[in-house]
Formats: C-alpha cells, structure tokens, sequence
C-alpha cells in the first residue's frame, strides 16, 4: 500500500544523506521525495512516498524515529490530509487532431507558463492521479520532458505533526 | 585562556571522565597527540593497526561498561577502523572514535588521505558528525558521549579536520548535561503493558525467558536473577547475553538457536509464553522464521522500539530499560499466583537427560570441547573470556558456564574475526587485575596477530587459547554437512610456528599435542600472571559444533553428536 510519510528533522549537513541511506539499507521501497525547509529555518520538512506491507510501514517509521536527527515521524495516508505534487512539462505544440491545448489546460486548471515556437510549457499541481492523467492526455511523442516534484503533504485542520 | 581546537578536545574528553584512548598517530591528528602528550590524566594505547584500535575500545567497554575511545587519522585510519566500528554497532557497544580530517578547505578535493569518513561510517554507527568550526567542539563531543551511552549503545564517530584543531578560542565551560529536541532516549516503561505481560506470565503454563546482550549492557543482571529465581522459570540465553544469568545455575538451560542446547531449543519450541528480554530475535536464534515457537505468546521488553515485532510479531511489547522493566515485573508478580509449572520442568527435565553437549573422546587427539572444559576448570570459571569467529568461538559459549556478565565477550552480531585479540588486550586494559583468556583458532589469530606488539608494550598478560586444527573449522563443518565435503579453501596449508612467532614478541610460546599436557600447560600460562602466553593447542581436526539447527530448521529439528538427526512432528505440543 502506498503511503506518505512526513518528516521533521533538524535542518543540519547529511541529515538527508541519512534518511535515503536507510532506505537503501534496509531495502525499503522509495516512490519520491521532497525536502525543504520549514517556518523554523532550524528544521527541515520531507515528504517521503513509499509502499510496503503494514509492518514494513512500521519499521520504516520507526527506524526514521531512531535517526538521531529526526523530531518526528507521521504517516499522512493513516489520517485526514492535503496532497499535491507539481508538474512542469513541455508539450510540442504540434499535436494530433482533435486535442486542444487550451481546453486541456483549462480543464485541468493548470497554466502555461511558457512558449516558444514550437513547445509550450505547462505547470500542472495537484494529486499525482491528475498528473499522471494530463500527461495520458497526449500522444508520448508530444512530451518533450517531464519534471515533477513528487508530493508534499499536509494534515488538514488542527492537527500539526 | 585560549586553547587550540586539539587542547580543547582533550580537555573536553578528560571531562568526560576518559582514561584510555586506543589510537593510531596520522598527518590530520598531530595537533591532538600534540596535546594527549601533554597531559598525564588519560593513556594512550598505541595499536599496531586501526581494527585494533577499536576492538581494543570495544573489548574494554564490554569488560567494564564505560565508553571505549577511539582516536585514528583521516583516510586509511577511518577506513581501517570501520570494521571495528561495525562490530561494536552491530552489538550496541558505547563507543566515541575520533577521526581526523583533511583542512576543511581541502574536503571535497580529493586530498591525499582524504575520505568522506561520515559517509563512510553512516550506515554502521549509532550517529556521526563532521565538525565545521572550532566553536561545535565542545558541543560535539558531549553530544556524542550522551548518544553513544544512553537509550539503545552504540558507536559515534567524530570526524575533525585537521584546522579545527589548530585554530584558537577561549575556552569555554564544557557543558555538565546536554539537552537535545531530536533525541530523547526512552527509558519508562508503560505500566499497563507491564501488567498485562505479568498477567500473561502469571497464567502460562509452559513459560521460557529468553534473555540477550540487553541484560548485559543495561546491567540487569541482578532482577533477571531475582525475577528468573521467584518464578522459578526455565531461562535460556543467547550468544550476547550469557553470564547476566548464571550458566552454572539449576534453572538455566544453556544458550539457544543454531548451536543451542537440546533443552533449551526444545522448550522454546514448545513453549506457551516466550519473554524476549534485552534479546532480538536474530536469525542464529529462530533458524526459519515460519516454524519458530510454534504455540508461544511473545513479550518482548526491549529499550529500541525499532527491534520490536522486526523479525517476530511481539503480543505484548514493552519498550523501556531492562532493568527497569524487570524490576516492575518483579514487583508486579510477587504477590500474584501463578499457575504450576512442575509438569512442564518435569518434561524439560527429559530433554535434558538428550545430555546433547555430550562428546566422545578419541586417544591421540586433543577434543577442542575438553580444551574448553580444562579452561574452566583451571580458572575456577572465573576468568573474562574474549573469542574470535568460528566453531572455538562455539565451544566457548557452550562449555565455559559463564555466572557473572561482562565475562564472555565475543563479536555475535557481526561475526568479525580478528576481534578477539585485541578485545582480550581492551578487557585486560580495562580490569587488571582478571585473568584475560582469548579463545581463537588459528584462522581467526593471524587476522589481528599485529597486536601481540602491542600487548608487550603496554603489559597486557593475556592467555591465547589457539584451537588450532587447521581448518576454518565452520566453513570446514558447513561444507561436509551441505556441499558433499568439497573442502574448497578451508584448509590452511602454510602456518606459522606459532611457539617461536609468540616468542619473536616477546612473549611466552608453548605447544600442546597431549591430551596429557593440557592441564599442566594451562595451569603454568596462568601462571606466569604479567606474561602473555600463547597456547598452540593441537585440536581434532573433524570435531563438529553440536548441537546443530540446520538452515531452514525448526528448533525441534536438530543435529546431534554422531549425526543423529532429532525431529518432533509427532509430540503433542499441548501435552504439558
């Protein structure tokens, strides 16, 4: 099962090193990963995306908890939560008949961001489904490159991690 | 008053109450033996080589139970001493090493001995930190002491570049505690999930403790002996964790798992309630995971979380300090009821009677088992015990009966061999006055051999028991019992005259072929207390560790002496 986990560490040289090293280490499954700092310039914030049987999820968590430098673990999927992910994507602007850029974009709620002659480019955010179903909308030949960020998560309401 | 960064670290480490270092000097680490020389409060060992380094500071904190420390050069020294580093993690010895490091504005530019020793160490420490300003020093080190020491051990390294050391400041108070958000170690149990386990413990019928290095390094000895005696519970230890019950004891059944007793493998299989205390259910002790303790319930105390329900689903786990936890047990259950247990000492009692560390002796060869035997003997089971890695390291744990902790001490996660040489100098570094044994083959010997020179130079009287029956004894058993008895590279054709190469360093070298010499060879090493003796023991070349749980095996499918195979599908688990 595919699970967000979100993380706080201290904001300090190889914590990073340290949370992907586990993960090679210990042969955890790793979908993405994003990593930025927070309100406190101190701490860090990573949103790690994995899959693993519930007592893989368990020990991931609880291994990331022993991490000298981790403050604290929590799975985002195991309650209520906001999800996003940011796509940039550069499209040739040659495309089959019967797709319409604008429309898809509109539909979407995304933006151009960019373009040039020949390619246009396209920030698309939101659950990673939409964006892998914007990119379903175009032929593959279409998609001149891809870059996401993998997902960034929040719970909603009061609850802070 | 200003110091140095070098002078700052000392101070800092005399601080932290440190009275050995066990070092090698180097290029990045002049400025700090600059200052060590300087100073009288903590002595320096000089190693032959790094892996001596830290196995000495290993052996020494497993013999006494303070911080080993470790102080090596950047590049080959770091490296040199990761195996050392992994060994003590892998077994969750408090341990501080100190690398030096290229100038930091050298780091990344592939300076001659430069490595990336955090890198490098990452996955094999309890945590590590690259200084990066002369300010953190103080810092640092009282951070690493209080991670290293404190929740689950284990080693920290300290990377320095070598300009930290030699710039200046003032020198501030080194900081009497430390407080930090990202690490706050568990130490008080639940209450609820101690009475639930004592409730659990109370009504089994079929009841085993299981304890491991967790009683040793939390010191628990003494309420495993209470808790263990007012319930008169069957108790058996693991390879990490003999001694902090005594092996000579009615009510102990020997150690468990691949080379465990009949006895104890057999009670754990049948068992209604297994208590995991301070032990971690390691692959050498369930053999298949699948068969394991097929009718048990499983409380499992253990101070990191992270080690519960890993391998073995935990029913009742309790995350605390062993001796505290056992201490709340013991209050808990004494006066509680609890269900009688004669019926099932009444069956353990016949696995006993298997006798399965029995062994036959043939004339005209010395059994590697008696070797062993005589040792207790000689040393009335009084002596602290170190071992290498192979079927010596087996019989050691298997015939010495270890009563007290920190006696036995051997490298049981990470299996390295070459440990216990130095481990034994550390041991005797760290209590004078015990007689030292290293229990080794002639395998495992020539890994660390180096350190004999360092033994004369400090006086360290160690007694070498070499095993030697020229083979890597466990490959050599593994291979005829699954690979058809093709040899391949057990034998070691070329070895050395171990008499005249403990002699060339100055110590005293003596060759045993009888049987009959044994006991008097052993009792004149023991002898002679301030010399290193090394006992070049010939051994039965074809001896076996038994009993034997081979791979994929249930602890009911065993392997005896004179390759009688036990299995129990028929027995009624229930049959109390």
């Amino acid at each position: 099962m595919r699970h967000i986990i979100s993380v706080i560490l201290e904001n300090e040289a190889g914590a990073l090193s340290r949370v992907a090293g586990l993960f090679s280490q210990r042969g955890f499954n790793i979908e993405s990963l994003t990593v930025a700092k927070t309100n406190d310039m101190n701490l860090s914030r990573m949103t790690i995306v994995s899959s693993g049987s519930d007592r893989e999820l368990e020990q991931i968590v609880k291994q990331l908890n022993k991490l000298i430098e981790v403050i604290k673990v929590s799975d985002l999927t195991s309650q209520d939560h906001v999800e996003r992910e940011l796509m940039l994507v550069k499209i040739s602007s040659i495309l089959k008949d019967g797709i319409d850029l604008k429309e898809l974009v509109e539909i979407f709620g995304c933006k151009v961001v960019d373009v040039t002659e020949k390619i246009y480019t396209i920030e698309v955010s939101g659950k990673t489904k939409k964006i892998n179903a914007f990119l379903d909308a175009f032929d593959a030949a279409n998609i001149i490159e891809v870059s996401r960020t993998g997902v960034t998560g929040i719970s909603r309401g009061k609850k802070i991690i | 008053m200003k110091l140095n960064g070098a002078q700052i670290l000392i101070h800092c480490l005399q601080k932290e109450g440190v009275k050995h270092i066990f070092g090698y000097p180097g290029g990045a680490v002049l400025h700090i033996y600059d200052a060590l020389e300087a100073q009288d409060d903590i002595t320096h060992v000089l190693v032959r080589h790094e892996q001596g380094a830290a196995h000495g500071a290993d052996g020494y904190a497993r013999a006494n139970g303070m911080p080993g420390v470790v102080l090596v050069t950047s590049g080959p020294g770091i490296t040199n001493a990761v195996t050392g580093i992994a060994t003590a993690h892998m077994d969750s010895i408090p341990m501080v090493v100190i690398s030096g490091q290229v100038p930091s504005p050298l780091i990344g530019m592939d300076a001659f001995q430069e490595v990336d020793a955090t890198g490098i160490t990452r996955s094999c420490v309890k945590h590590n930190f690259l200084i990066r300003d002369i300010s953190e020093v103080a810092s640092t080190v009282k951070k690493a002491f209080y991670i290293a020491t404190t929740g689950r051990p284990g080693p920290v390294v300290i990377d320095i570049p070598k300009d930290i050391t030699i710039a200046e400041m003032e020198m501030e108070e080194y900081p009497e505690t430390i407080e930090m958000r990202s690490y706050k170690p568990t130490t008080k149990a639940s209450n609820r999930q101690i009475r639930k386990a004592a409730e659990l413990i109370a009504n089994s019928e079929r009841p085993i403790f299981y304890s491991g290095g967790g009683c040793v390094i939390g010191n628990a000895s003494k309420e495993l002996r209470e808790l263990t005696r007012m319930l008169g519970f069957p108790i058996t230890q693991t390879l990490m964790g003999l001694g902090a019950y005594p092996g000579t004891d009615k009510l102990s059944l020997g150690m468990l798992g691949m080379h465990g007793t009949y006895e104890a493998n057999m009670a754990m299989h049948d068992s209604d309630c297994v208590v995991a205390i301070g032990s971690r259910f390691d692959d050498r002790i369930t053999g298949n995971i699948e068969k394991f303790c097929p009718t048990a319930k499983f409380i499992h105390i253990d101070i990191d979380p992270s080690q519960i329900s890993k391998n073995v689903v935990a029913d009742i786990p309790i995350v605390g300090q062993t001796k505290q936890v056992l201490q709340a047990l013991i209050d808990e259950l004494k006066d509680k009821k609890h269900a009688d247990i004669s019926k099932w000492w009444s069956r353990i009692n016949e696995w006993r009677k298997v006798d399965s560390l029995a062994y036959t002796k043939k004339s005209g060869v010395i059994k590697p088992q008696t070797v062993i035997e005589m040792l207790y003997e000689v040393t009335k089971g009084k002596a602290i015990v170190t071992s290498d890695v192979g079927q010596h390291q087996m019989w050691a744990a298997q015939y010495y009966l270890f009563d007290e902790p920190r006696q036995w001490i051997n490298s049981g996660g990470l299996g390295t061999m070459g440990f216990g040489l130095p481990a034994a100098m550390g041991a005797k570094i760290a209590m004078p006055d015990r007689d030292v044994a290293c229990v080794t083959g002639e395998g495992s010997i020539q890994m660390m051999l180096q350190e004999l020179s360092t033994m004369l130079q400090y006086s360290t009287p160690v007694k070498i028991i070499n095993l030697n029956n020229g083979y890597l004894g466990m490959v050599r058993q593994w291979q005829e019992f699954f690979y058809e008895k093709r040899y391949a590279m057990s034998y070691m054709d070329a070895l050395p005259d171990f008499v005249k190469l403990a002699e060339s360093y100055g110590h005293v070298g003596i060759k045993v072929e009888k049987e009959s010499d044994l006991k008097s060879a052993l009792v004149e090493a023991f002898k002679q207390k301030d010399r290193t003796v090394f006992l070049d023991i010939l051994t039965d070349p074809s001896e076996n560790v038994f009993p034997m749980i081979p791979a994929g095996g249930a602890h009911c499918d065993m392997l005896l002496a004179g390759d009688q195979m036990v299995s129990k599908d028929e027995t009624d688990f229930n049959a109390v």
